[in-house]
């Protein structure tokens, strides 16, 4: 009984801590994630839907989303490509430079983008290494659409294989095995016992991939060269409308990447929600 | 199918796993591959299923080289240590599965893959478990559904990886004894590894002892038991009681006792004596050689009494093994006195660095077998 009675007044003081830690975060979000996304579609339908409907309609702002989604449609099936083969590599097989290979594919997370981008440029642009060679046979790289994509597909590269590779670390090989002895071809044994045993978790990574794909700023502007029309994305035409103080359609494009940044966050949740034991715990980098 | 393995060396960073192996397995015969962790036995299991290839060394199959064939046209069902089930698949997906990945031209219809998948439900006693997922079953059940699994694409040869090692010591040895019965129905060349001598020697028609890659001796459990062909088969099988012995005027003798031959003829002056706990008479007559020992704490198993011993002139500790019923009979009680000799034992003699000599055993049987 006496035990009770001192916990209690113990609980006093700790709980007051928890209500002013919880408070803590919860002002911290709303003044510095909630309020701004709420800015966003405010700024967007200050001066109501015509508006808003009428700088999304225009010609610029059009292709900026078919050229993101077209960076998108081809960066992130690579990605996955890559992601899983670079997984299956690190996790099923023994070579020398493994460790090497595993380091490497953090690499893009720890660059700044705007590096990312300026690689690019060096290796393809105008005064770069292949640039005369490239030139010579009409191949433009930088300043176009094929030089949006392989910033995009560096900058997003870690995203698949991060998320496999400590699965597949822990389900081990021996179902893969079990389905060899059985009798299964190598395709068989990837589609019927590797790819179900890692949908979820590749479905998440793919999920990622793509969020940070069509909201790629830093690396994508080093090597667009804004050109309006033809390599301005998505975010790059926020900021240039931005600068030009067109306020309402750079909040309204903007709300249209807040929109699928709302969604992904929804699908993740729904995924770790439901799949949560199938999915590596860890969340990679930051966008 | 007779296998011949012949010469198998197989290393991996840092430790050879496999070391100058070579060993033929009958047709139909039940093989344990006995061993500590470590000694090379899944490697060498691995190998046969086509998982693991040898650096050198040869496998044939009636004089077909095994090795060219990939794992799956070996014909070799194998039930993993951790029973690699499909999770994402049902029992019933699980058994058929290797079936249904056949080219279409060797796969059966899909009312035959039925049928023969309820008749392996029925053999591992799994019926109307078909619909059930791996995560729903205890481990005793995935081990069935593994096996059914293996035995679904009519193997010429079943292996099993530690097949009882993850399961509790009851189930172990139901099933243990039902592996037994299903061997002697399918006759199937069945190979095994395990690490549990009592599982191996229970249950296999032969047993190859393996230590650090190599296989130490390969035989029946009863000479496995009986005639240990090295110092390591004495140790890892069974309990053993060991002490050292020296040539004296009267052969090899240890403290009072003595074994009043060498069969050495003098090349030896000291060699190391396996005694096992149940080849110690206890109450030795005083016309025979023996220790005077004291009996320090009697551990009583079942029944089985287990017979904490102290020989204070040799400072040696030995360990001897009486049924529980004869414990009254002999009125054994702790802190009296008995006197101690062994009526069997294996001898190794020791060269000059100490290290004891295989080739030269002696397997060393009292003269006159008087009942203890």
């Amino acid at each position: 009984m006496s035990a009770v009675m001192r916990s209690r007044t113990v609980a006093w003081p700790r709980r007051l801590v928890h209500v002013v830690l919880i408070a803590l975060a919860l002002v911290f979000l709303v003044l510095f994630l909630l309020l701004p996304l709420a800015t966003v579609f405010v700024e967007a339908f200050r001066q109501g839907v015509a508006p808003y409907l009428e700088a999304i309609k225009q010609p610029e702002a059009l292709s900026a989303i078919k050229l993101t989604l077209l960076v998108a449609v081809i960066a992130v099936p690579l990605n996955l490509v890559f992601g899983v083969a670079a997984a299956w590599a690190i996790t099923r097989f023994e070579f020398p430079g493994k460790a090497l290979l595993g380091a490497f594919i953090d690499l893009p997370f720890s660059v700044s983008p705007v590096v990312s981008g300026l690689v690019y440029v060096l290796l393809f642009g105008a005064q770069g290494w292949f640039g005369p060679w490239l030139d010579d046979h009409g191949i433009k790289i930088i300043f176009a659409v094929p030089g949006l994509v392989l910033a995009t597909i560096f900058v997003t590269l870690p995203f698949v294989a991060r998320e496999l590779i400590p699965l597949m670390q822990a389900q081990g090989s021996e179902e893969e095995e079990a389905a060899r002895v059985l009798g299964a071809s190598g395709w068989q044994m990837f589609f019927r016992v590797t790819l179900p045993n890692i949908r979820w978790a590749l479905l998440y990574g793919v999920l990622l991939c793509n969020a940070r794909a069509m909201g790629e700023f830093g690396a994508v502007s080093v090597v667009s060269g804004h050109i309006r029309g033809l390599t301005t994305t998505m975010p790059l035409e926020v900021e240039m409308r931005y600068n030009e103080y067109e306020y309402v359609g750079a909040f309204a494009i903007a709300s249209l990447l807040a929109l699928l940044a709302l969604l992904t966050l929804a699908l993740k949740s729904l995924l770790e929600w439901r799949y949560g034991d199938e999915i590596a715990a860890h969340a990679p980098g930051g966008h | 199918m007779t296998l011949e393995l012949s010469r198998l060396h197989r290393r991996f960073a840092g430790f050879q796993a496999l070391d100058d192996v070579s060993l033929s397995i009958a047709p139909g015969e039940f093989l344990a591959l006995l061993g500590p962790s470590g000694s090379g036995k899944t490697t060498l299991l691995r190998i046969l299923a086509g998982l693991d290839y040898p650096d050198s060394g040869s496998v044939h199959n009636d004089g077909e080289n095994f090795l060219a064939q990939p794992a799956r046209e070996r014909r070799i069902g194998m039930v993993f240590q951790h029973y690699a089930l499909f999770r994402h698949l049902t029992v019933v997906e699980n058994i058929a599965f290797g079936l249904r990945v056949r080219p279409w031209r060797l796969r059966p219809s899909r009312g035959e893959i039925r049928a023969r998948v309820d008749r392996l439900l029925r053999r591992v006693q799994l019926e109307g478990m078909g619909a059930r997922y791996p995560a729903q079953l205890s481990g005793g059940q995935r081990q069935r559904v593994a096996l059914a699994r293996a035995l679904a694409v009519e193997p010429d040869m079943l292996l099993l990886d530690e097949p009882f090692g993850a399961l509790d010591a009851q189930v172990r040895v139901t099933l243990r004894r039902w592996l037994r019965e299903l061997h002697e129905e399918l006759e199937l060349t069945t190979v095994f590894v395990t690490h549990d001598q009592e599982e191996a020697l229970e249950l296999a028609d032969r047993v190859a002892v393996m230590n650090n890659g190599r296989i130490e001796q390969v035989g029946t459990p009863e000479v496995i038991y009986q005639q240990p062909a090295t110092p390591f088969v004495c140790e890892f099988i069974g309990k053993v009681n060991r002490f050292n012995v020296w040539s004296g005027n009267q052969g090899f003798a240890a403290g009072s006792w003595s074994l009043h031959d060498d069969p050495w003829q003098g090349r030896y002056t000291e060699a190391v004596a396996y005694v096992r706990p149940e080849q110690l008479r206890l109450a030795a007559p005083a016309s025979q050689p023996a220790w005077e020992a004291r009996l320090r704490h009697i551990y009583l198993a079942g029944s089985v009494a287990h017979l904490d011993l102290y020989v204070a002139s040799l400072d040696l500790s030995l360990e001897a093994d009486v049924a529980s019923e004869d414990l009254s009979r002999l009125g054994l009680q702790a802190g009296m006195e008995l006197r101690v000799a062994p009526r069997g034992a294996v001898l190794f003699p020791l060269d000059r660095d100490g290290r004891p000599l295989s080739a030269e055993r002696w397997i060393w049987q009292a003269r006159s077998p008087v009942p203890a």
